[in-house]
């Protein structure tokens, strides 16, 4: 009894997850490895590896996964560098600090969907959009940024979520610096760039180091963001790995094809994840 | 009575309205969708911008009969609200388990549930969606409600874990000693102390589930759909309708957005794992 509860307990969660994980994973393997669209069901047989083939010799493939390593790349450089920034700059208390706090970090309570159309119509349109209101008081032909810089603009809507929530973790980190090491500091007439230096970068070294992680896990399944503005276009101009999955899934039903991408997604994440866990290993001890 | 220092520096002053002048960019794109959803759509769209103006409701009712944002809004609710509910039922009991019988394999199942939350959805797409098809769920709530139990699962487990730990183990066995059972155990000594905690994950999860939007997109259409599927839909033309488009987005974004305020503090330790502290 003592020692059969803590089991069965812990059984439906872990049964689930174990489910979770492992039943998509091998019908991913296996879809990959046979001749799978959803619309022609006569179509079968093992196909051995031309669809991987055919994913990565679409031309399509290239331009996806660059584009998902500059919409990551971008958006992790903003969202560090900014939200370092940010969180020294409201650290210590101003007037108005629990507000700023607060609208700070809302944009990233946003569902992506909202988020999106908001960006495309309201901020962005060539015509009527804030920008370009902006762009004619100086003086300026308006751009039309999700035609003619639609990776930017997906780039300019993911960050503009994804700043407050480094902010947040780069703020909530700084609660816990060692404010007497500060003040010695400062009594040694140390300057700002020295506590930069010595004190402030090298205690967020980590939260940015989980921060980069956890923001590559998501974003290299930004979805919601193209399928409702961009659509993945002009061409593949904003098409990353995950809309590509999406296309050949459910747009092409070629579940085959699709599949074998996911595998790609599936390892790329991975080697994101492997570092992830060993940082949150340490901290569980 | 202190004194207040008499010469505010230079660098406070210059500070503080960079922080203010900063947030309020940031925050603009908001408060231009609030100022939007309450406008006409001529008003909406005059240049110059319109900053004062009568406010009107009527975008709202023209959005529910246009539609019927209700039905989507109750989707959303339902599915997020049972989600939650179902991963309590789930993650509580194991979360207890680990918390108060640890054992050698604890770390290293915690480290494993945490690494199927790094799965990228688009990578269980195919499977996923082939299983709800042959299944017949498709645009069912219920396909939804298990996608994101799964989904947040991790999260869950993880969160009330590293509540229940710092929970004395020395209570539970008082209460064990009076002849407590374990329901009652459970029930009147570690629901009342992990009260907190319970609420800050099922915050967090709500959060989450109401703006998950992989899912709802993909597996949903008319009759399951979520509100951020329905924002989706007005992508065009009817995202030509700027006052209409907003008075959705502040419905669907409102509440949640008060939610995400208050947990602030759930969410760094909730996504980060407790590696943030």
């Amino acid at each position: 009894m003592k020692r059969l509860l803590p089991r069965a307990l812990l059984a439906p969660a872990v049964i689930t997850l174990f489910l979770w994980m492992i039943v998509p994973l091998v019908m991913t393997i296996y879809f990959s490895l046979i001749r799978y669209n959803l619309m022609q069901p006569d179509v079968e047989g093992f196909a051995g590896l031309e669809n991987f083939e055919f994913f990565v010799t679409d031309p399509s493939f290239i331009t996806a996964v660059a584009n998902t390593f500059i919409l990551l790349g971008s958006v992790v450089a903003i969202s560090v560098v900014f939200g370092v920034g940010l969180a020294l700059l409201i650290d210590s208390p101003f007037p108005g600090r629990a507000v700023v706090r607060v609208l700070l970090i809302s944009p990233f309570f946003v569902m992506p969907t909202v988020n999106a159309l908001l960006w495309k119509h309201m901020m962005l349109s060539p015509i009527y959009g804030v920008f370009a209101q902006i762009w004619r008081l100086f003086g300026a032909e308006p751009i039309d940024w999700m035609t003619d810089y639609p990776l930017f603009s997906v780039i300019l809507m993911v960050a503009w979520q994804w700043l407050p929530f480094a902010t947040l973790i780069f703020v909530t980190s700084l609660q816990s610096m060692n404010r007497e090491q500060l003040e010695a500091a400062r009594m040694d007439g140390a300057g700002y760039l020295q506590e930069l230096r010595y004190l402030y970068l090298p205690h967020l070294a980590r939260p940015i180091a989980v921060v980069i992680m956890i923001e590559t896990i998501f974003l290299l399944s930004v979805f919601a963001e193209i399928f409702t503005t961009t659509g993945g276009g002009p061409g593949d101009a904003s098409t990353n790995l995950a809309f590509l999955i999406f296309k050949q899934a459910l747009l092409n039903f070629d579940a085959g094809v699709a599949s074998a991408g996911a595998l790609f997604a599936v390892i790329i994440a991975n080697i994101a994840a492997v570092f992830l866990i060993r940082i949150v290993g340490k901290s569980l001890d | 009575m202190p004194r207040r220092p008499s010469k505010v520096s230079a660098r406070f002053v210059i500070r503080t309205a960079v922080a203010w002048l900063v947030t309020l960019v940031l925050f603009f794109p908001l408060a231009w969708l609030v100022l939007n959803a309450f406008k006409t759509e001529q008003q909406a769209i005059s240049i110059p911008p319109l900053f004062v103006f009568t406010p009107t409701f009527d975008n709202f009712i023209e959005v529910q009969r246009r539609s019927n944002y209700l039905l989507f809004a109750e989707n959303s609710l339902i599915t997020s609200v049972a989600s939650t509910l179902l991963g309590l039922a789930i993650a509580a009991p194991a979360a207890y388990s680990m918390a108060f019988f640890r054992t050698k394999g604890t770390r290293g199942l915690l480290m494993w549930m945490l690494s199927t939350k790094m799965m990228p959805a688009v990578g269980a797409l195919v499977p996923i969606y082939v299983l709800a098809q042959k299944a017949v769920l498709l645009d069912t709530r219920f396909a939804l409600i298990v996608v994101f139990t799964l989904s947040n699962l991790p999260i869950m487990v993880w969160m009330l874990y590293s509540y229940f730990k710092d929970i004395p183990r020395e209570i539970l066995e008082a209460a064990h000693m009076d002849g407590a059972t374990l329901w009652q155990e459970f029930y009147r000594v570690l629901l009342p102390i992990g009260m907190s905690g319970i609420s800050s994950t099922s915050l967090l999860c709500l959060v989450l589930a109401w703006n998950e939007a992989f899912w709802s997109l993909n597996l949903t259409s008319a009759k399951a759909g979520t509100l951020a599927a329905l924002i989706a839909s007005y992508s065009s033309p009817e995202g030509l309708f700027w006052a209409k488009l907003s008075a959705a987005s502040l419905l669907a974004i409102g509440p949640i957005v008060v939610f995400g305020w208050f947990s602030q503090r759930q969410l760094v330790q909730g996504l980060t794992f407790g590696a943030v502290k």
